[in-house]
């Protein structure tokens, strides 16, 4: 089960175990004062209590600030604490993503929660363990190597009638124990030295658990961070600039004498909102407040054609080479010959279908936040940045949002909620409408990508030239977020990475080349063109590049393109098994791609991509129709192999394939943000569409289980491969290249009328 | 403000409010039912979705007052987790969900479905569905779940 939002002093009344939390008063605390707990009023991580606790009825309840964005990770952490632990799955409850409670472990982000987070839960785990034998050893006067557990009872091997639980070895005591820790975030180590299980006997790890928050979501019984309701609460709404930021010149407040239940207009720097006892009431007074604004300080691109140009001629702040082998020019300039071509990537949103939500209680020099964020300590800081509290004083409780990939972990609203709360003194819940979600999201950075290779008379590939032109993230890490920047809050960085794996980094050539230039993308103000890490950031592009120039070089050189990838994966043993996989399982046409003399408006395609993202290997194999008559690419079929090393829940990596295949074809297909000099276009679902039902392809999933592996992501890299997949399946069905995503009717139209030449050149 | 008489989940229930105020507010802030989500306000994703005598409805875009002596149905109306409707129990059989924000649209679309159609094509599944926007891409999975739950009817 999840917890229920209920502190830990009430945890421990209930249960009757004896932990310690932090912020009690008397002699613990006055002990643990004396030790390296953190600064910031959380949990020290070198103390077993502050990972999990024992209660008297054996329950186990974990400490983690990782959390659940709807993908089911922490069904998946459970699972490895109950098999370190060896207790039923049932007994363990995780408390997640509160700052008071938990050690900072780093935001849920990146795929790398059960490759991070889960070696961090399963050392505590046996540390506990280690410890519960150690007491248990001399409760039941045998040595620890004659102990055996077995649903939380320890056991004596040879005298089993001899036994007790962990609730009974613990009852009445807390750990009080110290563990290894060193280091901090997601490279936090944590008891190394305790031995863990050996994998051959996991029972519970590798099973096919159900998720613990289901339920509840079926039912209206769960509280996702938009149902949290507290005494006293009133409603919140954003008001924002309608294009880039500006200053609100004036603000006219009898614009809404007509709404009752106004509490009050907030309006701090160009930052304004309304709070209001009702959230009809907030609506209708952040639609109809008059806000006169400024004019805006900066330009956007008014065009797709000027921000590609722009993405082109602009000048790299930070050149990050992902390899750099040989010496790629040589080759190409001794190739017998060379390709070059230029892809294109748009602005895509995050989409969120529940818009941002918080609420925020500022009392004083004090505040609360319960809020959807995928960094509950990133939110912590950024809302004692913008209020100018210290850490400590801010106290974030996790809720889980809507689905996020990665727009969470730079949670926009618990700023704007805290704004309002302290403007009013109460409690303010602050809903984007949305308008304001698609509009300010801020967006997956668009890309620029040009590919150079050389072949020599063999045919093989001897030089390799990627380059990944991308804007960063202006909403990263250490950045001011949209509320903090309006009242003042300057960026002081340019901005993290978009990333630099996909480019042809999977396959080994003898002279490689691959970089990722960052484009300067931090303007004066506030843009909604602003950008943060969408799902497998940069890489759905980089990998759309890379895997579409090796089929133009295939095609080119009348190899099949599975084979043509299988010359350069060389000893990279896990790749090539996982691209034969995907071929067996799609029954894939061993052939030169091309199409074949198609009678009749339609076509029929396939085409392949691999990915590598975070050690994990993905192979996508997409069957598509095109129908010439219209240009619509229908997805038929998208068969995917996937090895991310040991599997923790079969089932739960299945359900993660299909939700990233399945947005993958989405953004392949139909995403892109519209824009103007002013701002952006598309601010409803009907001007921004994702796939629907009947769009969804079937999804065919080879999982490839490799015990003897440290667990890896599974939350992200299976999207990567889908657009150079079905843009090859589009090749192969009709022949013609689209270098531009998305792969819009209109787009395929155009192509099929200019044959030979390709959409993007 | 004026008082509204209203039957949700077969209990009639009184509420002092704007009678404008979208369905979807009175439900979630005056009567306490999380099952209808705010998606967009505009009738486009689903997530608000009721059964208002036995139609879906978009309870973000339809004034309270128009609810009136109508049968409304929430989430919170079909079943519990200690006591769930068969169409809430075959969705978790069949894990058909990621986060989950979207379901309550997906679900109540389905029991109109099945109400009307008890053994629905797969086609006819996708099309009831057209209209709900799941980005998690839970698709399969509903589906599958929507066909189980009309086979075991069956």
């Amino acid at each position: 089960m999840l917890a229920k939002p209920i502190s830990r002093r009430e945890y421990l009344q209930s249960t009757g175990a004896l932990i310690v939390s932090f912020s009690f008063s008397g002699p613990v605390s006055r002990l643990l004062a004396q030790t390296a707990a953190p600064s910031n009023g959380g949990p020290d991580a070198s103390y077993l209590d502050s990972w999990l606790a024992v209660a008297r009825d054996g329950r186990v309840t974990v400490f983690t600030s990782k959390v659940d964005l709807g993908t089911g990770v922490v069904t998946a952490l459970a699972q490895i604490v109950a098999e370190e632990l060896d207790v039923p799955f049932k007994q363990i409850t995780m408390d997640c993503g509160d700052t008071a409670k938990t050690v900072d472990q780093f935001s849920t982000v990146g795929s790398r929660t059960i490759e991070r987070g889960g070696p961090q839960l399963r050392q505590a785990s046996a540390a506990a363990r280690l410890q519960l034998l150690t007491l248990a050893s001399a409760r039941l006067d045998a040595p620890v190597e004659k102990l055996t557990v077995s649903d939380g009872v320890v056991s004596v091997a040879d005298s089993p009638e001899k036994k007790i639980s962990y609730g009974e070895l613990v009852g009445g005591k807390r750990f009080d124990t110290r563990i290894a820790a060193t280091g901090t975030g997601w490279d936090l180590k944590v008891a190394p030295e305790v031995r863990a299980k050996d994998p051959k006997q996991y029972r519970i790890v590798g099973t096919s658990v159900r998720r613990m928050d289901l339920p509840p979501k079926f039912t209206g019984e769960f509280t996702y961070v938009q149902d949290v309701r507290m005494p006293g609460m009133l409603h919140g709404r954003v008001v924002r600039p309608p294009v880039v930021n500006s200053k609100p010149s004036s603000v006219d407040e009898n614009s809404i004498k007509h709404v009752s239940d106004v509490v009050k207009v907030v309006q701090e720097g160009s930052f304004v909102g309304v709070v209001a006892e009702t959230q009809w009431a907030a609506i209708q007074a952040a639609r109809d407040l008059k806000v006169a604004w400024s004019t805006p300080t900066t330009k956007l691109p008014a065009s797709p054609d000027e921000l590609y140009a722009y993405l082109k001629n602009t000048k790299s702040f930070r050149d990050q080479v992902a390899t750099d082998k040989g010496n790629p020019e040589s080759a190409m300039s001794q190739a017998s010959k060379t390709f070059d071509a230029t892809y294109r990537w748009p602005f895509q949103l995050h989409g969120m279908i529940g818009p941002s939500c918080a609420v925020a209680d500022v009392r004083g020099d004090k505040a609360t936040i319960w809020a959807g964020t995928q960094g509950p300590f990133r939110t912590r800081q950024s809302v004692a940045d913008l209020l100018g509290l210290p850490e400590k004083n801010v106290h974030v409780i996790y809720c889980e949002g809507s689905g996020c990939y990665g727009r969470l972990s730079t949670d926009d609203a618990p700023e704007d909620a805290a704004l309002m709360s302290r403007a009013v003194g109460k409690p303010v819940r602050v809903q984007w409408m949305r308008e304001d979600e698609h509009g300010w999201e801020p967006k997956g950075p668009a890309q620029l990508m040009t590919v150079r290779a050389g072949v020599d008379a063999e045919g093989k590939i001897t030089g390799w030239d990627f380059m990944d032109r991308s804007f960063p993230w202006t909403e990263s890490q250490g950045m001011p977020l949209l509320a903090s920047r309006q009242i003042g809050l300057k960026p002081k960085a340019q901005g993290n990475s978009n990333g630099t794996g996909g480019g042809g980094d999977i396959y080994d050539f003898e002279n490689q080349k691959i970089l990722a230039a960052g484009i300067p993308w931090v303007h004066e103000d506030p843009t909604p063109l602003r950008t943060s890490n969408l799902r497998a950031p940069g890489e759905l592009a980089r990998c759309f590049a890379s895997e579409s120039f090796m089929d133009e070089i295939a095609a080119d050189l009348g190899v099949d393109p599975v084979q043509l990838r299988l010359r350069y994966l060389n000893s990279n043993k896990r790749a090539t098994e996982a691209l034969l996989a995907a071929a067996k399982k799609a029954a894939w046409q061993d052939r030169v791609s091309g199409p074949r003399g198609s009678t009749g408006s339609k076509a029929l395609g396939r085409g392949v991509a691999m990915g590598n993202r975070g050690n994990t290997i993905t192979v996508t194999v997409a069957e598509v129709e095109v129908d010439k008559s219209n240009g619509k690419v229908s997805v038929k079929r998208i068969t995917l192999a996937h090895d991310c090393g040991l599997i923790v829940n079969p089932d739960g990596l299945r359900n993660q394939i299909e939700g990233n295949v399945i947005q993958g074809v989405s953004r392949t297909l139909m995403e892109q943000v519209h824009f103007d000099s002013a701002g952006v276009k598309n601010l409803d679902w009907v001007s921004y569409p994702i796939i629907t039902f009947q769009d969804i392809p079937d999804v065919e999933i080879v999982l490839i289980n490799r015990p003897e592996m440290p667990a890896l992501g599974g939350g992200e890299p299976s999207i990567v491969g889908a657009p150079a997949a079905i843009a090859n399946a589009v090749f192969d069905a009709v022949g013609v290249r689209l270098r531009e995503i998305p792969l819009t009717p209109e787009r395929v139209l155009t192509a099929l009328k200019t044959p030979h030449a390709s959409s993007r050149t | 403000m004026a008082q509204i008489s209203l039957t949700v989940n077969g209990k009639s229930r009184v509420v002092d409010t704007d009678p404008n105020t979208p369905l979807l507010y009175v439900l979630r802030d005056d009567l306490g039912l999380n099952g209808p989500k705010f998606g967009c306000g505009l009738s486009q994703c689903g997530a608000c979705t009721v059964i208002l005598d036995g139609n879906t409805a978009r309870s973000c875009s339809i004034p309270v007052t128009a609810a009136r002596n109508r049968k409304i149905t929430t989430l919170e109306g079909l079943g519990s987790v200690a006591n769930p409707h068969r169409l809430q129990r075959v969705f978790i059989e069949e894990q058909a969900a990621q986060c989950g924000y979207c379901m309550n649209g997906i679900v109540m679309t389905a029991k109109v479905l099945l109400d009307r159609n008890p053994n629905p094509t797969e086609l006819q599944i996708k099309q009831a569905l057209q209209n709900n926007l799941c980005r998690c891409g839970s698709h399969l999975r509903v589906i599958r779940a929507i066909q189980r739950a009309a086979s075991e009817k069956a």
